[in-house]
C-alpha cells in the first residue's frame, strides 16, 4: 500500500521507518490509508466532515498515536478535522507530521484542523513536522489550526517543526490553560527561495498558577518572508515567557509581533524577541576552529534550529 | 616558526591612522611569549592578525617560511594556528560538549572532553550539556574558549587576555595548563595578558604601546624592569603584582 516515496514522507515527518508501533492513522492525498488502534488508544473516522476522532483513555501512559499526512500528488485540497481526547492523567506522544511532495504545476494543500481536549492531570507532546519535496512548479500549501484546552494540572509540550519545503504557510494555535496548566512550545522555522510562513500562536492563562513558556527561533533565507504573532494573555495569577528569535539571511523579511496583555495584578508576562543575522564573531570561532565559512554557517543554523 | 615582517594595520575607514605600525617579530618553536602593554597598544589586533581576521595593509606574515598573509582563517587554523578570543562569542543551541568535540576534530589524536573542562577548572558532569549561550558567565564562557584552543593540537596558539574571569584557584591550574600543551606539542604559546604571574611563564616579554614594539627581552629582564618601575600609579601600600591577581596596566 505505501512505496518507496510514501516511506520517505513518513520518515522525514514522523522518524518512521517501519509502520508505527501503538497506535497510528495514515492519510495519504485526503483518503486515510491504514490504521491502528489499541486497547487504550481508539481512533474513530467522523461522520460529519472528513476527519478522525483520538480517544485515549484515562491513565493510558508511555503510547504514542502517530498521524501522517502524505501528499503525494498534485492539485490536492485536503481538509481534516481531528479531536483528541487525552484523557485524565494520561502521558501520551502524539505526532502529527504532514509531508507533500508534489512534482506537478498545480499546487497541493492540506489544512489539518486539530482540537485537543488534554484532561485533568494529563501529560501530553504533541509533535507537528512539515516537510515538502518535488520538482513541480506546483505549490505546497500547509495551514494548520491546533486548538487546545488543557485542564487542571495538565502538562503540554509542542514541537512546531518546519524546515524549509513549504511554499506557503499559515499557522493558527490557540492555547487555553486551566488551574495549575502548564505549556511549553518550541516552535522552529526554516524559510528559503521565495516561501512565505505566518505563524499566530495565541495563548490564554485562565486558570490560577497556570504557566507558558514559547520558544520560537526561524531561520529566513533568499527571498523568503516570516510572519509572526505572538499573544499572550494572563488572567490569573499565573507566568508567561515568550522568546522568539530569528537570523535573517539575504533578501529575506521578518516581521514579528509580540502581545502580552494582563488581566490580574499576579500575571507575570515576560517577552524577548530579536531579529538578527550572524554574528560575525561566530563565523570567526568557528572557521578558527578549521570550519570553512559555508560549515561555519551550517553548523551555526543547525544549532540554532534544533 | 611565526614571522612578522615590517608589519603595518590600518583602521579600514580611517586612512593613515595605523594600528600596528613596522611590527617585526619572530616567535620560535616551543617557546612562550607574553605580549603586554596599555590597553588600545595594538595587542588584540597583533593577534587578529597572526589568526586572519585582520589582514595587514603592509608587510608579511611566514609560517615556517611560507608565506601566508593573505591566507584566510580557516586555511590558517587548518596550517596549525589557533586563537582564544577575548570577548568569546555565544552560539545558541550549541552545547559545551559539541563546540569542544568541533574544536577536537581536526587533531589527529583522541582528545578526551571532559579532561580538557576539567583543565579549565570546570566539572564536565555540570558544564558538558550546558548550551554555550548567555545563561553561561563571562568567566565560564572564558574557561570554555580557552578548552576550544587546548582541544586542539597547534604549532602557534593565541591567547588574549586569558586570565579575565579566571578565579585564584583555576589560575594556578590554568598556568600548568599551559606549561602542558607547551611540553605536549610543542606549540608555540603568544600569550596577550597583563598578569605578572602569567608573564612568568615566558620565555620572552614584549611590550607593546601605540602600535609598535616598546620592549622586547628575556623574561628576567623586562620582569625586573617593571618591577622596578617607580611610576606606578597606584596607591595600595603592596609589592607591585607580586602575588596579586590585579591589573596592572603600564
Amino acid at each position: 500500500m505505501l512505496n518507496a516515496l510514501d516511506k520517505l514522507m513518513l520518515e522525514k515527518v514522523a522518524d518512521l521507518h517501519e509502520i508505527p508501533q501503538g497506535a497510528y492513522n495514515i492519510r495519504k492525498n485526503g483518503q486515510g490509508v491504514q490504521r491502528n488502534t489499541t486497547a487504550n488508544i481508539d481512533i474513530i473516522t467522523k461522520l460529519d466532515k472528513p476527519g478522525i476522532d483520538v480517544i485515549i483513555k484515562p491513565y493510558t501512559k508511555g503510547e504514542s498515536v502517530h498521524i501522517p499526512v502524505i501528499v503525494t500528488e498534485e492539485n490536492i485540497n485536503d481538509v481534516v478535522y481531528n479531536t483528541f481526547e487525552v484523557g485524565e492523567y494520561s502521558d501520551v506522544l502524539i505526532v502529527a507530521g504532514c509531508g507533500v511532495h508534489n512534482s506537478g504545476d498545480l499546487k497541493s494543500q492540506h489544512d489539518g484542523i486539530h482540537t485537543f481536549y488534554v484532561r485533568k492531570g494529563a501529560k501530553l507532546k504533541y509533535v507537528e513536522k512539515h516537510y515538502g519535496q518535488g520538482d513541480g512548479k506546483g505549490q505546497r500549501v500547509l495551514n494548520p489550526q491546533t486548538i487546545i484546552e488543557a485542564e487542571e494540572g495538565a502538562v503540554v509540550e509542542l514541537e512546531l517543526i518546519q524546515i524549509k519545503g513549504i511554499d506557503q504557510t499559515k499557522r493558527d494555535t490557540e492555547i487555553k490553560l486551566m488551574d495549575n496548566a502548564k505549556l511549553m512550545v518550541t516552535e522552529r522555522l526554516l524559510t528559503h527561495k521565495d516561501q512565505v510562513a505566518e505563524s499566530n500562536i495565541s495563548v490564554e492563562l485562565l486558570g490560577v498558577d497556570s504557566s507558558a513558556q514559547i520558544i520560537s527561533r526561524s531561520v529566513a533565507q533568499d527571498d523568503s518572508r516570516q510572519e509572526f504573532f505572538f499573544d499572550l494573555a494572563g488572567k490569573n495569577k499565573g507566568r508567561g515567557h515568550i522568546q522568539c528569535d530569528a537570523i535573517i539571511m539575504h533578501h529575506a523579511q521578518v516581521h514579528s509581533t509580540p502581545k502580552i496583555s494582563a488581566y490580574h495584578s499576579e500575571a507575570q508576562l515576560v517577552h524577548e524577541a530579536a531579529i538578527g543575522r550572524i554574528e560575525s564573531e561566530q563565523l570567526i570561532k568557528l572557521m578558527s576552529m578549521g570550519f570553512s565559512e559555508k560549515e561555519a554557517e551550517d553548523t551555526i543554523l543547525s544549532g540554532f534550529l534544533k | 616558526m611565526l614571522e612578522l615582517q615590517s608589519l603595518s594595520l590600518e583602521i579600514e575607514g580611517s586612512k593613515g591612522f595605523e594600528i600596528l605600525k613596522n611590527i617585526n617579530l619572530q616567535f620560535h618553536e616551543k617557546k612562550i611569549y607574553v605580549i603586554t602593554g596599555p590597553n588600545g597598544g595594538g595587542k588584540s589586533s597583533l593577534a587578529k592578525v597572526i589568526m586572519g581576521v585582520y589582514h595587514p595593509t603592509q608587510g608579511n606574515i611566514l609560517l615556517d617560511g611560507q608565506e601566508i598573509t593573505t591566507t584566510t582563517i580557516t586555511d590558517r587554523a587548518r596550517m596549525g594556528i589557533g586563537y582564544a578570543f577575548q570577548s568569546p562569542p555565544r552560539f545558541k543551541g550549541i552545547k559545551v560538549k559539541e563546540l569542544l568535540t568541533m574544536a577536537a576534530s581536526h587533531n589527529p589524536e583522541k582528545v578526551n572532553i571532559c579532561d580538557l573542562l576539567y583543565d579549565v577548572g570546570l566539572c564536565a558532569q555540570d558544564y558538558l550539556n550546558r548550551d554555550v549561550d548567555s545563561s553561561l558567565s563571562g568567566g565560564e564562557m572564558k574557561r570554555i574558549e580557552i578548552a576550544t584552543v587546548l582541544a586542539r593540537n597547534l604549532k602557534i596558539a593565541v591567547f588574549d587576555e586569558p586570565e579575565a574571569g579566571i578565579d585564584l584557584w583555576s589560575f594556578q591550574k590554568l598556568a600548568e595548563t599551559f606549561r602542558n600543551i607547551h611540553e605536549k606539542y610543542d606549540t608555540t604559546i603568544i600569550i596577550i595578558s597583563h598578569q605578572e604571574r602569567i608573564m612568568e611563564l615566558a620565555d620572552e616579554i614584549i611590550i607593546m604601546s601605540n602600535g609598535t614594539i616598546s620592549a622586547q627581552s628575556e623574561r628576567d629582564i623586562i620582569l625586573a624592569g617593571i618591577l622596578s618601575n617607580e611610576a606606578c600609579a597606584c596607591s595600595t601600600k603592596c609589592v607591585k603584582g607580586v602575588g596579586q591577581n590585579v591589573e596592572c596596566v603600564r
